[in-house]
């Protein structure tokens, strides 16, 4: 089951780049989040604080706390932890390109030491399953690379990869944006029916996705938060002037 | 008018552009054909003086002694192997090492610039210099030559070709997959050997194969070190046979029975060095999938 995120003044910065201000949010257990806001506003990089993916870039440094269920994730425990807890996607399905499709989703077990065939079969068939991909590739998996499918099919094997570790969050980086309608509607539907037994965090520059898929929406600007709260009252009748300036289409 | 003259134009360019491709395509075929001519030239020429003189002797006997006509140079071929193999076992994991140091760990820093720096400059000490150093290093203390000192000198050779194929091939490798790895709560060391090292892998053995292959025509820095052998042996810890020592000696001697041996044993140690590097190729590609890249 997914658990919720607490964070509290948290700002990051890249050399001298201030890009995250100060940010507080509360993202709730078991439901969908979007983060919304123009280029380069900061939301890619608070998606990479909460699984401590930010700090790989030797001039990156982060403050403040992110709380993931009852762990204080910069205190109590080092990243190979906390990225363990919280999978990721990212915006370029990025497979293994010399791994098989079955590899490639045991990939996160294997690496860290699981070695039970009946359980990794198992964990395969059920991850690629709640990826929606197991009907198309399920005669390949030990003959095809990752790398041998289409862009969308790509992205479905890395979230069966994320899912196969059995993470409590999932982290979505604009994962439908280079991918084509019919891929990106494959995509929400999965979302759909994996909140249910996941926290999920994504971020994404298509409105009418966060309004599909979220219960929460934050507007991030400039590297801060200006608003954050249900999806219905953001897109319909938003607190801040900025929000409805972005969300109506007047700049971004 | 006006739009004639520029369809006029247009149609001259065209032209002009289908002149310059088929320019440009001679070129690079005139290239090709100038890279592959002296291996075909060298081969073809090997063949002729070489083959005549290849029998079943040449691959079972060791060399007669001065007047006595007949002999073959298999202690060489087995002394080569041995040399080769001292060498890569050397050159290869040390080369390989270096080369993760460099791409993966050591980025940036001062260490790795020297490490670096190094490499190449070592990549360009003449090949009788790391035979003379070798001969100060290992057989002047031993107190003799040894088949063991010539595969030190080989391996160090290896050494930087290796070391800066295999940086090469890792910095290719996209961030993004390095990232895929990390995200998934992989350590850092177990990501860059079971995903960076394996993605690059192609390109890692080409180099491993480039550097068997120009260390194995080696003569010079074997002359201080192996030394070279007319008898069977092998042992590590004595002087030994190799084929282009062999064939260096021959070469020199004023024997045309001996001329024609060195064709030929020039003529197999190029026929061994392709089944070697393709004996690897194929062994190493078995495990490749369909669409992996």
């Amino acid at each position: 089951m997914g658990v919720g995120i607490e964070v509290t003044n948290l700002n990051a910065w890249y050399g001298t780049n201030h890009t995250l201000q100060d940010i507080n949010l509360n993202i709730p257990a078991n439901h969908a989040t979007a983060l919304i806001g123009p280029s380069g506003c900061g939301k890619s990089t608070f998606v990479r604080c909460l699984n401590r993916m930010h700090e790989t870039n030797p001039i990156a440094r982060v403050t403040g706390t992110v709380r993931i269920g009852d762990l204080d994730i910069y205190n109590d425990c080092k990243p190979v932890e906390i990225r363990r807890r919280v999978g990721m996607v990212f915006q370029r399905p990025n497979p293994f390109p010399t791994m098989s499709i079955y590899d490639n989703v045991a990939a996160g077990l294997k690496l860290n030491g699981y070695s039970n065939h009946h359980v990794l079969d198992e964990i395969v068939e059920r991850s690629l399953k709640n990826s929606a991909l197991w009907d198309e590739v399920k005669d390949d998996l030990k003959k095809k690379s990752g790398a041998s499918l289409s862009g969308g099919q790509q992205q479905r094997l890395c979230i069966a990869r994320a899912l196969a570790v059995d993470p409590e969050v999932l982290l979505m980086d604009e994962p439908a944006s280079a991918l084509d309608p019919v891929s990106t509607s494959k995509i929400e539907d999965l979302i759909f029916q994996l909140k249910s037994q996941y926290t999920i965090v994504i971020v994404t520059h298509n409105m009418q996705q966060a309004a599909r898929v979220a219960e929460k929406t934050g507007f991030f600007l400039n590297g801060r938060m200006v608003e954050f709260d249900s999806t219905h009252k953001i897109f319909t009748n938003p607190s801040d002037k900025r929000t409805e300036d972005y969300i109506t289409g007047r700049f971004g | 008018m006006g739009v004639d003259r520029v369809r006029d134009e247009h149609k001259l360019k065209a032209r002009l552009r289908s002149v310059i491709d088929g320019a440009a395509t001679g070129l690079a075929i005139l290239a090709t054909v100038l890279v592959v001519a002296p291996l075909v030239a060298i081969f073809v020429y090997l063949v002729y003086k070489g083959a005549s003189s290849l029998n079943l002797d040449f691959f079972t006997k060791v060399p007669k002694p001065v007047g006595e006509s007949g002999g073959g140079m298999a202690n060489a071929i087995v002394g080569s192997a041995l040399l080769l193999g001292v060498g890569s076992l050397l050159g290869i994991p040390v080369g390989i090492g270096g080369g993760i140091y460099l791409a993966e760990f050591g980025r940036g820093t001062k260490l790795a610039n020297a490490v670096r720096f190094t490499a190449d400059v070592l990549n360009g000490v003449p090949s009788i210099v790391m035979g003379i150093a070798i001969y100060a290093l290992i057989v002047v203390p031993q107190g003799h030559f040894s088949a063991f000192s010539g595969g030190v000198a080989l391996g160090i050779m290896m050494i930087p070709t290796v070391t800066r194929t295999t940086e090469e091939m890792l910095l290719m490798v996209p961030n993004a997959v390095r990232e895929a790895a990390l995200a998934l709560g992989v350590p850092n060391w177990r990501s860059v050997l079971s995903i960076t090292v394996k993605t690059a892998s192609p390109g890692i053995i080409t180099g491993c194969m480039l550097a068997f292959a120009r260390v194995a025509g080696e003569t010079a820095p074997l002359i201080f070190t192996a030394l070279g052998n007319t008898f069977w042996s092998v042992n590590l810890n004595r002087e030994i046979a190799a084929l282009p020592l062999q064939i260096y000696v021959y070469a020199l001697s004023p024997y045309d029975d001996w001329h024609r041996l060195a064709w030929a044993g020039a003529l197999v140690l190029i026929i061994l060095i392709v089944l070697a590097v393709s004996l690897v190729r194929y062994v190493t590609s078995r495990g490749v999938l369909k669409g992996a890249s």
